[in-house]
C-alpha cells in the first residue's frame, strides 16, 4: 500500500481549506474521493461500465493504481479484500495500490428507476466476498487485457505472448513496459466483445496472502474520515431527543429555552411516517435542535422542555416478555406454535420410546448494535441535487430513502460512503438518513446529524430476546432419536413487509444443527408481540440458536456421562453431505474437521482431569464451518477466560490476515456480548443509555489472545466470514463454565446469571 | 470562533501561552505543538473544539461521558477524555491528539507502526483512542505486563483487543516495523 506520510496538523489544515472551498476532493467519472490528501489523481479510468461491471481501476502515468472498494467496510476488511481480488487479476504491484471507498454507483435507468453501476454494494451481510468473487475478478482481468493489448501494439508482439507482473507487461525477449506508460493508450482501446477470462488460480500472487488493512495508515494517524468526521462550512449540527416510546407522541414542547442558547438556530419536530416500513422512516417521534456547532446543539437539547405521551407499548417490559415466553413454552402450555418450521419423522413417537429424555430452557436477552460510530449523516438537499455522506451498510437502500423524501431523479442523488465505524446490521436501516434529509430540506442548509450515545442505545432496531425450550429423546444406544425445539420471540421481521408465515425466518433457521442429523426433528416458533423496534443483527438467527443448541448438546453429554466432543462426533457421524432445505449441503466432514482441530489445539484429551474447564461448540452456516474451544478458570468465585481457540473453514481464503482479524474480532464480540450485555425495558422504555449500563467487555475480562486456525480450501469458492465466529463462542464458554464450576448457565448475560447461581 | 496562531515557534512554555490568553481575551491552548485561541463558549468541551472548530477529527465522539475511550487525548501529559474537559480548564495547557503522535516529517510513532504490523484495527473508529491510551501506558511503563495492559480504559465492539495487546507488546519490545 502506498502511504501518505505527512504532518498531521498540516494535512488537516489543507483539508480544512479544501472543504471550505466546497470540494472535498476531485470528482472524476462519478467517483468522489473519500479522503483529501490521497495520492495524486490519475488521468484515466479503465474498464468503465463494461458489460454492467462498474469502474474500479484507475492507473496514472507514474504507475500508481487506484482501486475502488464498492462494498462499505464496517470493519469487515472488504475495503482490503475486494481490491486484492482486482489487483491480483490486474497483476498490479500492491505497493503501488491505493484503495478508494466508492460511493453509491447510480445512474438513470429505465422509467426513472435507478441503475446500480457497481452492482453489489452492501457490507456486513456475509455476501460481499462471494459477490466479488463472481464479478470483480473480471473487472481486474479486463483492465489487464487492455494494458496487454496496448503493449502488444507498442512492441509489435501478439498479446498472447506477453505476460504481466507487478505493474509491468513483459515480452518473451525480456522487454518490459510499465502500466503507467501504457495506460493512456490502453484507455483508448475498444472493449472486447466477451469479457476476458480471469486468471487460473495457480497464478495468484496476492489472493491467499496476508495483507494488512488498506486504510491502516490513515486510521492510525487519525486522518481516516468517517461520515461523522465530514463537515460543510454552512452546515448546521442537529442533535435529537427521541420519544422514549417508539409509538408515543409529542404532548407539548417549549422550544424557547433551547432557542435562547447562543448558536442554536432552530428547534424542529420529526415524526415517523406510518405508511413506511421500519428503517425507511424516522424511528420514533423526535425533537431536533439545530445549531452552529455540536456543543450549542447539545446545550440547547438539555434545555428543551418536552413532554411525551406514551403509546400502547408503554405497558411493556422485558421481564414480562420473558415470563410470557417461558409460559408459552412450558410443557403444560397448550399454546399452538405460530409456525412449524420443520418436522422430520415423528418426535412424539420417538419421545414415547425414549430410554433417556433431556429437557432444558434457555433465555437470551434483547441486544443493541452499539456501533462505535453512533448514527449520523451529513445531508445537503438542493432543488436538483442531494449530496450525502452516510455511514451505511447498504447505500442502495439509503438512496431509496433519499429518493422518496426528495423526489429527485436517480442520478441527482449522490451518496458517499467512507469507512464505517461498525454496522452489525444496524446500518441496513436508514431512519437516521430520513431524519437528516427531512431536516436539511426544512432548513435549506446542509445538516450534520449526530446521535448521542444515549439516543443510539435507547433507539435501536434491537435483536429480539428469545426463549428456547429443547427436548431430546435418546435410545438405549445413547443415540439422539428426537430433537424438539421450540422458540418464542418477537420477530425482527414484523412490520417489514414479510408475510406472517415467514416471520419465523429471522428467528430460526430451518437448517440449523442438528437438523438433518436426527431422524425425528421438530422446530416450532411462537410469535410474541412487542412495540420495541427490531431489526437485523449480527449472525442472526444463528447467535441465539447456536447458544441454545450447543449448550443443550453438552447437557445431553452430561446426562450420558460422556465426553461432549464424543457426543458431537457421534451426532455428526461419518463425513457426508446432507441436503439443506434452503439449498446447499451440510458437509459433516468439514464440520468434524474444525471441531477436531480446536479440540486438538486446546488439549481436549485433558478434558476430564483438567482443573480448568474445557468447553467446545461447533456450527455451520451459509456454507462455512466454525468451532470454538474455550478454557476457563475459577478462582475465589471469579471466572477467568484462559484460552480461546477457534477454527474456521470458509473455502478459499482471500486474505488470511483479514480473516484472522474477523475471527478474533467476532469471537471477542460474542464473548463480550454473552458475558455482560442486555437491553431491558421498563414501562416500555429502554433502560440502557450509556456504556456503564451497556458495558462492552473490558480488556481484563477478555482472553489475551484468540488462537485461530484457518482451513483453506482452494477448490471451493470463498464465503463471507465477518460474523462466522459469532455463534459458537458463547456456548463454548458456557460449556467450559459448567466444567469448571458445575454451574449450567442457561440465561444470558452470563456473568450476572453465574453469580446468581453460584 | 478560534483563530489559528501563525507563530512559527511551537513549544512555547505554558506561562507564555497563558500570558497571551489574557491579551486576546480567549483561551489559548497548544495542540500538537501549534497554538490556537478559543474565543467561543468557555464551557465547550475540548472534543467539540477539536472536531467542530479545528476540524481535527481524529479524536472521536464515543459518548457523553467518555467511557469507550474513543476521545482520549493527553492534556499536559495526562490521559483524559476530551469530552470531559471544558476549554475553560485548558488555558495554557498542552494537548496531544492522535494527529500529533507521528513526527513532524510524518514518520510514524512505533506504536502506530506496531498497530499496522499487528493489523490491530477493527472498524478503526476507536483506534485513535487505543493509541492514545497505549502511548500513555508505555510512557508510564515502558515494559508493560498483561495486567498493565488490562487496565486500559478503552472498549471496542469489533474485538480488536487481542491484536492491540500484541501491538503494545511489539512496540514495547522495539520490534515495530520488523517482520
Amino acid at each position: 500500500m502506498s502511504t501518505n506520510p505527512s504532518n498531521g496538523i498540516r494535512l488537516s489544515r489543507r483539508r480544512f481549506l479544501q472543504i471550505l472551498a466546497g470540494t472535498a476532493g476531485a470528482l472524476v467519472v462519478g467517483v468522489r474521493f473519500a479522503e483529501a490528501g490521497e495520492p495524486p489523481l490519475p488521468a484515466e479510468w479503465l474498464g468503465n461500465d463494461f458489460h454492467g461491471l462498474g469502474a474500479y481501476v484507475r492507473i496514472d502515468s507514474d504507475g500508481n493504481v487506484l482501486i475502488g472498494a464498492r462494498d462499505p467496510d464496517t470493519g469487515t476488511g472488504v475495503a482490503t479484500a475486494l481490491p486484492m481480488i482486482v489487483a491480483d487479476e490486474l497483476d498490479a504491484d500492491w505497493n503501488r495500490v491505493s484503495v478508494v471507498h466508492l460511493g453509491l454507483g447510480v445512474e438513470a435507468g429505465d422509467n426513472g428507476k435507478p441503475r446500480w453501476t457497481y452492482g453489489h454494494q452492501r457490507g456486513g451481510t456475509g455476501d460481499s466476498i462471494p459477490a466479488a468473487w463472481a464479478d470483480l475478478r473480471h473487472a481486474g482481468a479486463l483492465a489487464r487485457w487492455l494494458l496487454t493489448q496496448a503493449a502488444a501494439r507498442r512492441l509489435g508482439i501478439a498479446a498472447d505472448r506477453l505476460h504481466c507482473e507487478a505493474g509491468t507487461v513483459i515480452a518473451p525477449d525480456g522487454r518490459r513496459v510499465t502500466y503507467g506508460s501504457l495506460v493512456d493508450d490502453a484507455s483508448k482501446i475498444d472493449l472486447p466483445q466477451q469479457p476476458p477470462a480471469p486468471k487460473s488460480p495457480q497464478h495468484y500472487t496476492l489472493i491467499g496472502k496476508p495483507v494488512g488493512d488498506a486504510n491502516a495508515h490513515a486510521i492510525v494517524t487519525g486522518q481516516a474520515r468517517y461520515a461523522i468526521d465530514h463537515n460543510e462550512a454552512e452546515a448546521l449540527v442537529a442533535v435529537l431527543l427521541h420519544c422514549p416510546w417508539p409509538d408515543g407522541t409529542l404532548a407539548s414542547i417549549d422550544p424557547a429555552p433551547a432557542l435562547a442558547v447562543k448558536g442554536v438556530a432552530k428547534v424542529m419536530q420529526l415524526k415517523p411516517d406510518p405508511a413506511q416500513q421500519p428503517g425507511f422512516t424516522v424511528i420514533a417521534p423526535a425533537v431536533a435542535v439545530l445549531a452552529e456547532n455540536t456543543w450549542a446543539a447539545l446545550e440547547g437539547r438539555d434545555k428543551l422542555k418536552v413532554e411525551w405521551k406514551p403509546g400502547a407499548g408503554a405497558t411493556e417490559s422485558s421481564v414480562a416478555l420473558e415470563q410470557q415466553a417461558t409460559a408459552l413454552l412450558d410443557d403444560k402450555s397448550t399454546a399452538a406454535p405460530t409456525t412449524r418450521v420443520r418436522d422430520d419423522g415423528d418426535v412424539e413417537k420417538a419421545a414415547r420410546h425414549a430410554a433417556v429424555r433431556v429437557d432444558a430452557t434457555y433465555y437470551q436477552p434483547w441486544l443493541a448494535h452499539a456501533c462505535a460510530e453512533s448514527m449520523n449523516c451529513l445531508a445537503r438537499v438542493d432543488k436538483d441535487k442531494a449530496s450525502l455522506v452516510v455511514p451505511t451498510q447498504a447505500p442502495q437502500q439509503a438512496w431509496a430513502v433519499v429518493q422518496r423524501l426528495t423526489g429527485l431523479a436517480p442520478e441527482q442523488i449522490e451518496i458517499r460512503v467512507p469507512r464505517v465505524g461498525g454496522g452489525y446490521g444496524r446500518r441496513l436501516d436508514h431512519d437516521y438518513v430520513a431524519e437528516a434529509v427531512l431536516l436539511a430540506k426544512a432548513v435549506n442548509k446542509p445538516v450534520r446529524l449526530l446521535w448521542t450515545r444515549g439516543e443510539d442505545l435507547a433507539h435501536d432496531y434491537y435483536r429480539p430476546a428469545s426463549a428456547h425450550r429443547i427436548s431430546a429423546a435418546l435410545d438405549r444406544k445413547r443415540n439422539v432419536t428426537a430433537w424438539n425445539q421450540r422458540v418464542a420471540s418477537a420477530s425482527a421481521l414484523a412490520g417489514r413487509g414479510v408475510p406472517a408465515e415467514r416471520l419465523w425466518s429471522s428467528e430460526v433457521s430451518a437448517d440449523q444443527l442438528p437438523a438433518g442429523l436426527v431422524p425425528n426433528f421438530r422446530s416450532d416458533w411462537y410469535a410474541q408481540q412487542s412495540a420495541l423496534p427490531r431489526g437485523p443483527h449480527r449472525a442472526m438467527p444463528h447467535l441465539a440458536n447456536a447458544f441454545a443448541a450447543e449448550s443443550f448438546i453438552d447437557e445431553i453429554a452430561h446426562q450420558l456421562r460422556e465426553d461432549p466432543l464424543q457426543t458431537r462426533l457421534r451426532l455428526l457421524g461419518e463425513p457426508r453431505g446432507i441436503a439443506l432445505k434452503n439449498g446447499g449441503t451440510l458437509d459433516t466432514g468439514r464440520l468434524r474437521n474444525v471441531l477436531q482441530l480446536v479440540a486438538d489445539r486446546i488439549g481436549w484429551k485433558n478434558w476430564l482431569r483438567s482443573i480448568n474447564g474445557l468447553g467446545i461448540a461447533c456450527w455451520a452456516m451459509d456454507g462455512a464451518y466454525v468451532a470454538h474451544a474455550i478454557e476457563t478458570s475459577l478462582q475465589n468465585d471469579k471466572l477467568g477466560i484462559e484460552r480461546v481457540v477457534c477454527a474456521v473453514d470458509v473455502g478459499r481464503v482471500i486474505n488470511p490476515l483479514g480473516l484472522e482479524g474477523q475471527v478474533a474480532g467476532a469471537t471477542l464480540d460474542a464473548l463480550s456480548t454473552a458475558l455482560n450485555l442486555a437491553i431491558t425495558t421498563k414501562d416500555g422504555e429502554v433502560q440502557q443509555r450509556d456504556w456503564k449500563s451497556y458495558p462492552l467487555a473490558s480488556m481484563a475480562l477478555l482472553p489475551d489472545s484468540v488462537e485461530t486456525i484457518i482451513v483453506s480450501d482452494d477448490d471451493r469458492p470463498p464465503t463471507g466470514a465477518s460474523f462466522l465466529a459469532m455463534p459458537t463462542a458463547a456456548p463454548a464458554l458456557a460449556n467450559s463454565v459448567f466444567r469448571v464450576s458445575a454451574v449450567r448457565v442457561r440465561r444470558l448475560p452470563l456473568l450476572r446469571e453465574f453469580q446468581r447461581l453460584l | 470562533m478560534a483563530q489559528a496562531q501563525a507563530h512559527g515557534t511551537p513549544a512555547v512554555p505554558d506561562n507564555g501561552v497563558a500570558a497571551e490568553t489574557a491579551r486576546n481575551d480567549g483561551i489559548a491552548v497548544e495542540i500538537n505543538g501549534e497554538r490556537f485561541v478559543h474565543t467561543g463558549d468557555p464551557q465547550m468541551p475540548l472534543l467539540w473544539y477539536l472536531r467542530d472548530v479545528l476540524w481535527l477529527t481524529g479524536t472521536k465522539y464515543g459518548s457523553a461521558h467518555g467511557g469507550s475511550g474513543a476521545d482520549l487525548v493527553l492534556v499536559n501529559g495526562r490521559l483524559v477524555s476530551a469530552i470531559t474537559q471544558p476549554m475553560a480548564k485548558l488555558a495554557g495547557k498542552s494537548i496531544t491528539t492522535v494527529e500529533g503522535l507521528a513526527a513532524e516529517d510524518g514518520a510514524l510513532h512505533p506504536l502506530q507502526q506496531a498497530f499496522i504490523d499487528e493489523d490491530a484495527i477493527g472498524c478503526g473508529y476507536c483506534t485513535p483512542g487505543w493509541l492514545m491510551a497505549s502511548f500513555d501506558l508505555l510512557r508510564r511503563k515502558p515494559q508493560p505486563g498483561d495486567a498493565d495492559i488490562d487496565q486500559l480504559p478503552n472498549s471496542c465492539r469489533c474485538g480488536c483487543q487481542t491484536r492491540v495487546r500484541a501491538a503494545i507488546k511489539r512496540a514495547a519490545a522495539g520490534k515495530a516495523g520488523q517482520a
